[in-house]
């Protein structure tokens, strides 16, 4: 297994504070300023990176999250495009956890096994593909802890117990609860019932337990932080993008005005 | 118990328990919808043999939608065409227009043995979203729509009609704006409203159980077609026809005949510009295996696993997937898969109108524009059964266009 997730997991348990996860999607709004983004995200506080995959048809996703695939697709994004990245990113930085985030049929067609192969060679830590649940870890999971690779599965608020342990049975790296029912970017979870959630997640693992979907400022990012091993912020990030955008801003502004906002966040837990 | 076939014997055993249909199929869903599809099955499971429910099913399909509906013989078509007997199974006739009533009749029903209050749907064409309306009117279940912007135009029709039967017709904008899209926001809806809300797919594809509960509805069709031709002819058709967009209309008819090697199958998709021209919904002749929508199946996409824009002249197959049993039965050799275009679907659906005083919707025109071409080269003691599964009301408005009338 690769060991940047685990060793990232440590050092934020020694600093005894909740590692911040910030998403956004590879080749939104385009190559270059993706990667601008990217490669800024370790030093403007996030300590876990995931990258979205871009899919035509995201049915988890909010709009904030459709809008960044289809801006990606629409300026050539590509699962290729998507791994070079990570290596370019690798080139400079081999400690931050990258875990790819999408949905099963871009890797289907571009060849599972071969997949989870160059995805491990160029540096990524871990996958998290929405529409494979436990019945169908035939397609990808098995394969995926087979050839090293952090296999991150969400758990939500219909997970009761023993739905509970058929998720966590082959999960590794860490547990995503995802603390709404609903789609991403959309409505916000209630703290008191998410802590309780929390908690009784944690007595069936060991894993560290990340928490996401609705979270969009510091103040929650702390409130979360308090009782989650990491807090997951995507949609807000990714509107961020868009706004910038819209603003017109050049390359490295955009980068700016998303570190920005990944500071402000990673306040929130120091 | 020694009399039971082997199950790969007959093409009429799938899925197995896991909803699959060789490779195809599954439950591809996110965790989130997981304990959903787990509790639709169990329900499904539960009252697919219950004698009440199924009771129920019937009562309503003989006195409320008119079941069963006639095989009709297309005599003057039969006659135009110079060829076989060319019969057709009129599922137009039934309450609402087309064969999708058979289907939500059967999840509603099933809906309201699981206490849900709340019913969602996808539409196309708007077919299935009228006969979803239709049947929450009739049972008081509030009902909400989704249909992609693209459709709501070229369907306008239909969507009045879901707004007097009382439902919800939320415009879809994501994507594309066509059914795929309908249907990725019909599952985002169910995502946030777990508790009380049941999905009423349209066709037989989605996450098992319901590619296996589609056709089992809609299997109503091929049954009766089994009775009634016995009764004309006193022996089975030699080819089956039907349309395809998901595939419900033509499962239905064809999967009681699956197992009689002397009925040649065929299923017909949509071609629209031409298959070369890309401009297309013919998932199987010009699609790949891949995962949407909760199955394994074909799919129209590029390489990078991007899913593709299908297109056709009738908003109803206008999907760039296909159920997942098709995909199987497409690879086991049983059924036959060809496509129509656009023009060849007009220029049927304008000698049936002709000939036989029916005016056919756009999609069952396709599975006619079939029978055109292939009943003249057989001899006229053989008998083909087209379903005819929608009317063509909805579309006179598309077909004024294509033909340059105004209206
Ligand atoms: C009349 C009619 N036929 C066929 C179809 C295609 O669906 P299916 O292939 O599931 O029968 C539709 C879909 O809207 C329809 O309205």
């Amino acid at each position: 297994m690769t060991k940047r997730l685990q060793t990232r997991f440590e050092a934020l348990a020694k600093k005894n504070r909740a590692g911040l996860v910030t998403f956004i999607t590879a080749g939104d709004p385009s190559p270059e300023i993706s990667l601008e983004i990217l490669n800024g995200l370790p030093e403007a506080g996030a300590d876990i990176i995931e990258l979205g995959m871009p899919f035509s048809d995201p049915m988890a996703d909010g709009p904030a999250i459709q809008l960044s695939s289809q801006r990606a697709l629409n300026n050539g994004a590509s699962m290729i495009k998507t791994l070079e990245m990570v290596g370019s990113f690798r080139e400079k930085e081999d400690e931050t956890p990258i875990i790819l985030m999408g949905y099963f049929n871009p890797i289907y067609r571009y060849g599972s096994q071969e997949f989870l192969n160059d995805a491990v060679a160029i540096g990524v830590d871990g996958l998290i593909i929405v529409d494979l649940p436990p019945e169908e870890d035939d397609e990808l999971c098995h394969a995926c802890l087979t050839a090293g690779l952090n296999w991150i599965r969400l758990t939500t608020p219909t997970s009761d117990n023993s739905r509970l342990s058929s998720i966590l049975k082959n999960s590794s790296g860490f547990v995503y609860h995802v603390a709404i029912t609903g789609i991403t970017g959309t409505r916000s979870a209630e703290i008191q019932e998410l802590e309780s959630t929390v908690k009784r997640i944690r007595s069936q693992t060991l894993l560290p337990i990340a928490v996401g979907f609705g979270v969009k400022s510091q103040s929650q990012v702390r409130e979360i932080g308090r009782f989650a091993d990491a807090v997951v912020v995507g949609s807000a990030l990714v509107n961020t993008v868009k706004s910038a955008l819209e603003e017109n801003l050049t390359k490295q502004q955009i980068g700016l005005k998303v570190h920005e906002f990944v500071s402000e966040l990673a306040t929130g837990l120091r | 118990m020694n009399s039971a076939a082997p199950i790969t014997d007959s093409y009429r055993s799938g899925p197995d328990d896991s909803g699959h249909f060789g490779i195809f199929g599954g439950r591809f869903v996110a965790e989130t919808l997981m304990p959903l599809i787990l509790e639709v099955n169990q329900a499904w499971q539960k009252y697919r043999h219950d004698e009440r429910y199924l009771a129920d099913i019937r009562y309503y399909a003989e006195h409320y939608v008119g079941r069963p509906s006639p095989l009709y013989f297309a005599r003057r078509l039969t006659n135009h065409l110079g060829g076989a007997k060319i019969y057709f199974k009129r599922d137009e006739l039934n309450h609402t227009g087309s064969h999708k009533i058979n289907n939500t009749l059967g999840q509603i029903l099933l809906a309201r043995r699981m206490n849900k209050r709340r019913i969602i749907a996808e539409t196309g064409a708007g077919q299935h979203g009228v006969a979803a309306a239709t049947v929450c009117a009739l049972f008081d279940l509030p009902c909400v729509v989704y249909m992609g912007e693209t459709d709501i135009e070229r369907q306008a029709p239909n969507v009045f009609r879901m707004k007097l039967l009382g439902t919800e017709v939320v415009p879809v904008t994501s994507g594309t704006a066509t059914l795929k899209d309908a249907m990725n926001e019909a599952l985002r809806d169910w995502v946030a409203n777990v508790e009380d809300t049941f999905y009423i797919i349209g066709t037989c594809a989605g996450p098992h159980p319901y590619p296996e509960m589609v056709r089992e509805f809609q299997s109503v069709i091929g049954r009766e077609t089994r009775e009634q031709i016995m009764q004309w002819e006193n022996r089975l058709p030699d080819v089956l026809i039907a349309c395809i967009g998901g595939g419900s209309n033509a499962m239905g008819l064809f999967h009681p005949f699956l197992d009689d090697p002397s009925v040649e199958i065929i299923g017909v998709e949509a071609g629209g510009l031409g298959i070369e021209t890309g401009q297309h919904a013919a998932s199987l002749s010009g699609g790949l295996p891949g995962v949407l929508h909760g199955n394994r199946t074909y799919l129209l996409q590029n390489s990078d696993g991007q899913i593709r824009d299908a297109h056709s002249i009738s908003a109803g197959l206008d999907y760039p997937g296909i159920g997942p049993e098709h995909s199987w039965l497409y690879e086991q050799e049983r059924i036959e898969y060809v496509s129509v275009t656009d023009q060849e679907a007009l220029e049927a659906f304008q000698v049936c109108c002709r000939t036989e005083g029916i005016i056919p919707a756009l999609e069952p025109s396709h599975a006619l524009a079939h029978v055109f071409k292939l009943a003249p080269s057989m001899s006229k003691e053989q008998i083909i059964v087209m379903n005819m599964c929608g009317r063509g009301d909805k579309d006179v408005f598309t077909v004024a266009e294509a033909l340059g009338e105004k209206l």
